[in-house]
């Protein structure tokens, strides 16, 4: 008999075996988090000209460790918690085969450790993508197929869920929007891993010597369909993740269910062909195929974010101007509470992601501009505004969040709470635009030494690109205090926060259940409808809410300008004429 | 407490086919699939192949 219990505070259910898998997926993920963040200030120590820290062998291998410790492990472990979340806890169902679910969370854990520790032997240094015919060894990419494995274990689990949820009518009507959310991610993970399924396993078939050959120009096609696309999860995630903070915090409604959900449909139809962008320097592949996915197909999904940009902001607009915050334009936003980390932690992300990584997303997809910054450290400037600034925060304010109610622990250092996100929204902020002005002057990412050094081709940068690489450090600097005051708050929060629940101790806190009498057999009751929409007629949404309608007008003009900017650029880059 | 009539209980309104498609979430994963693998992997993988061994 499965068994639930309520959470006093928010009345949400928590499935026992999930409760169970949630924690520990999560508490799995800031392990990854700590690792990847102690790696990152090494890298961004070596980056910054006047530190120079690392030698250049442990630069290239500590940066894989990074950016697969990151981007891959704290990010998908954290996923796996979400699925589970909006599965089983949204929807008051039981978890579909918890024990399925136990075997993917054990293959992951071996994964990390069979591909960390052959980075760490030295001899797979090979950069988070791992192109061929670069070798690493064998145990590199076992590593990684086990968690892939494992994590399509999960998703499976999650789809499974659904279907229990839907035949023991758990839930009325169609699924919560937050819930079709992680269902848009989980699609998405799927076409990830299968993609990644197709490259890696005959990589690893490659490094034990049963192939001869791996093509490169193959590779790079098959392997962006993994690398572009796990990206992809974690937007689809991290946008659910935006409405259901919206939704707790503020019992905001999305502006229109519809739209939201239609943009979730884009998102699952188109965004997956963008992986295309990261190709368009390279020989080999036509410009119709190009084109078709990086322009009609990505624009689409584009459009499908600027929709959750401005539907989750609006949400909270009509909120709060509901509670009465009507003055002028902005009062919503001002009193909104911005000393309460899961609300600044959300909009922070949301902001960072729109502007800074939505803008160069944009313009590096562009296949005529891209070739401006291909390959330079504009490119992480990028990916650390959308996958740092944007996806990882977002889990850090959900964070904030689940630690009373799913952990059943008080956070601790309230007062640092406060700042965290700011200091690790800003100073990640910081890095994001300075590695993107220092990329526009050419400055090569992956490299440990801009001054070239004792180099036969050497190549002198601009005194400006030094400065700019300086300045971008410092904001590293901030952003791993930031990361730090996360990592102290919740493991803080876990082992010694005052307990919610008798029965919250230690063990409590890493994934066993509860006390027994915590939980009772008695089925939760079932989800009712969602009530009606906020806002009926989408179409006058820019009147209902009318400083989120700002908000977009200056992202949209902003975005303008600066795509012009690069169109100049572009056309100075060979001074012909 | 599934029962038999779980799949057919809504039919006093009919289901908008875009609700019908949103709603089905076998669907959604076919398609989220079959779109990239088409357009993306199966083209590109093709215009890889393709090209010209040299001489
Ligand atoms: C906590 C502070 C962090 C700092 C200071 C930092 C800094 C950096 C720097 C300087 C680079 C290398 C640039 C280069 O030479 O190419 C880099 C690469 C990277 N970072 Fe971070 N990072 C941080 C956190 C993160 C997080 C949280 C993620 C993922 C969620 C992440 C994902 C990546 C990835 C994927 C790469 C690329 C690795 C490669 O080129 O193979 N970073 N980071
Ligand atoms: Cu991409």
């Amino acid at each position: 008999m499965s068994q639930f219990r309520q959470c006093p505070d928010t009345g949400l259910f928590f499935h026992k075996p999930a409760e169970s898998l949630m924690k520990a997926n999560a508490v799995a993920g800031a392990v990854c988090l700590l690792i990847g963040g102690i790696l990152g200030l090494l890298v961004i120590l070596t980056r910054w000209p006047a530190v120079h820290l690392l030698p250049a062998d442990a630069f290239y291998m500590v940066l894989t460790a990074h950016g697969i410790t990151c981007l891959i492990f704290w990010i998908i472990f954290f996923e796996m918690a979400i699925l589970y979340f909006a599965g089983s806890t949204l929807l008051r169902s039981r978890l579909a085969t918890p024990r399925w679910a136990w075997a993917g969370f054990v293959l992951m854990i071996v994964g990390v450790i069979s591909t960390l520790t052959a980075i760490f032997q030295g001899g797979s240094s090979v950069m988070m993508t791992s192109y061929v015919p670069m070798p690493a060894a064998p145990h590199f990419y076992l590593g990684l197929i086990l968690f892939a494995v494992g994590a399509l274990i999960g998703c499976f689990v999650f789809l499974g869920t659904l279907v229990v949820a839907k035949n023991e009518k758990t839930y009325e009507g169609s699924i919560p929007l937050v819930t079709f959310g992680a269902l848009t991610a989980c699609i998405i993970a799927i076409f990830t891993i299968a993609s990644g399924a197709e490259i890696l396993i005959p990589t690893f078939l490659w490094s034990v010597g049963y192939i001869s050959h791996i093509d490169a120009a193959m590779y790079r096609v098959i392997w962006w369909a993994l690398g572009h696309s796990s990206q992809q999860i974690n937007v689809s995630a991290h946008v659910a993740v935006w409405y259901l903070i919206a939704g707790v915090l503020f019992g905001a409604r999305p502006m229109s269910e519809k739209v939201s959900r239609a943009a979730y449909l884009l998102y699952i139809l188109f965004l997956q062909l963008a992986s295309a962008h990261h190709l368009l320097t390279d020989p080999g592949i036509s410009s119709d195929w190009k084109i078709f996915n990086t322009s009609y197909a990505m624009y689409l999904a584009v459009l499908a974010s600027m929709i959750h940009g401005l539907t989750v902001p609006g949400a909270i607009e009509v909120a709060q101007r509901n509670k009465g915050l009507t003055n002028g334009m902005f009062e919503w936003l001002r009193k909104a509470p911005w000393g309460n980390p899961v609300f600044s932690g959300m909009f922070i992300s949301l902001i960072g992601f729109g502007f800074l990584g939505g803008i160069s997303g944009v313009v590096m997809g562009t296949e005529q501009i891209s070739i401006i910054i291909h390959n330079t450290i504009y490119v992480p400037g990028h990916f650390h505004a959308t996958v740092v600034v944007g996806t990882t925060l977002a889990w850090m304010a959900l964070t904030y969040l689940l630690i009373p109610v799913l952990f059943r622990r008080k956070m601790i250092l309230p007062g640092l709470a406060k700042w965290q996100p700011y200091l690790f929204g800003g100073g990640m902020s910081i890095v994001a635009i300075f590695h993107m002005a220092a990329g526009t002057l050419g400055v090569a990412r992956r490299h440990w030494d801009m001054g070239f050094a004792g180099n036969p081709l050497g190549f002198e940068y601009p005194g400006t690109a030094y400065l700019l690489m300086g300045i971008a450090g410092v904001g590293g600097v901030i952003a791993v205090i930031g990361g730090a005051a996360y990592l102290l708050i919740t493991v803080g929060s876990l082992l010694f926060g005052e307990k919610l629940d008798a029965s919250a101790g230690i063990l409590q806190s890493f994934g066993v259940p509860l006390a027994d009498s915590v939980y009772s057999t008695e089925k939760p009751e079932r989800l009712p409808m969602a009530p009606a929409e906020a806002v009926e007629g989408h179409g006058d949404s820019g009147f209902e809410a009318p400083g989120t309608f700002v908000l977009a007008m200056v992202l949209l003009v902003s975005f303008v300008v600066y795509y012009f900017i690069n169109w100049k650029y572009l056309s100075e880059v060979w001074p012909l004429s | 407490m599934a029962d038999e009539t779980s799949t057919q209980d809504a039919p006093e309104e009919k289901v908008p086919v875009m609700q019908q498609i949103i709603d089905n979430p076998f669907l959604l994963l076919f398609l989220g699939i079959a779109l990239p693998t088409v357009f993306y992997t199966l083209w590109g993988v093709m215009e890889v192949a393709t090209i010209p061994v040299a001489p």
